[in-house]
């Protein structure tokens, strides 16, 4: 099976948006997110590139998939993304983090 | 040239008409036996000479594997506009229809999508009024 490592699946900004939505709402369809990336990120890719992002994802075990009824449902998984905590730990010491905003480059492609 | 009628495909018309009718509260408009189908269209109470919706039969080869592939992938091929989407949720929960989306705000419109039973996902679509 297709594996990814975490920093590439979230080193694009689509599939971040695609993670931000399922954390909205968990158990979305390809259409729903479709929907929701166009109207809400202004993401016009097709389905099928979405659907692409989704295996990329899944491969990188950020996402779940589960049938309901005969549809394909998708879930966010943030297990893998405790990796990123235990590689680089959050320090507690107020000192080191003062004051400085970080967010702000958060939505930029990282690579591709 | 008019557009006054629009096509659902179902697995079982009679289930349909069901479903459509008692459930959705649509009215019966024609039921005409046709062999082993019929041809059957109903038409929404608030809008009784509006568009007919004909309860296709699904019995060509073809209309299995397009339908799966779209209900898979949760599209609604077929999309009902209704004032509140969130009551219209709430009602047909209450009557036991399956959601695959709640409502659900898309900026313009508040969209959620359900199954009817007949193998096909329909979605209700609200329009938000504009500022």
């Amino acid at each position: 099976m297709l594996h990814v490592d975490i920093y590439r699946a979230i080193a694009d900004r689509t599939r971040r948006a695609i993670l931000d939505e399922l954390v909205d709402r968990s158990g979305q369809s390809l259409f729903e997110l479709c929907a929701r990336l166009i109207m809400k990120h202004g993401i016009t890719s097709s389905r099928q590139a979405i659907s692409q992002h989704l295996d990329v994802l899944e491969a990188a075990g950020l996402i779940r998939t589960r049938r309901e009824g005969r549809s394909k449902l998708h879930w966010f998984e943030g297990a893998p993304l405790k990796a990123i905590g235990e590689r680089w730990p959050i320090s507690t010491d107020e000192h080191t983090s003062q004051g400085e905003d970080t967010s702000h480059s958060t939505d930029e492609d990282i690579e591709e | 040239m008019r557009i006054n009628w629009t096509s659902v495909c179902v697995d079982d018309q009679e289930k349909a008409l069901r479903f459509y009718t008692e459930t959705l509260g649509f009215r019966l408009k024609h039921n005409i036996p046709l062999g082993e189908h019929a041809w059957i269209t109903v038409v929404s109470a608030e809008a009784p000479e509006g568009t007919e919706l004909v309860l296709e039969p699904a019995g060509h080869p073809a209309v299995v594997p397009f339908r799966k592939a779209l209900v898979e992938d949760g599209i609604p091929y077929t999309a009902f506009a209704v004032d509140d989407v969130a009551a219209e949720h709430e009602r047909l929960v209450a009557e036991g229809v399956r959601f695959v989306q709640p409502p659900t705000d898309l900026g313009t419109v508040i969209t959620a999508v359900f199954d009817d039973t007949c193998g096909n996902l329909i979605q209700i679509m609200e329009e938000k009024a504009q500022p």
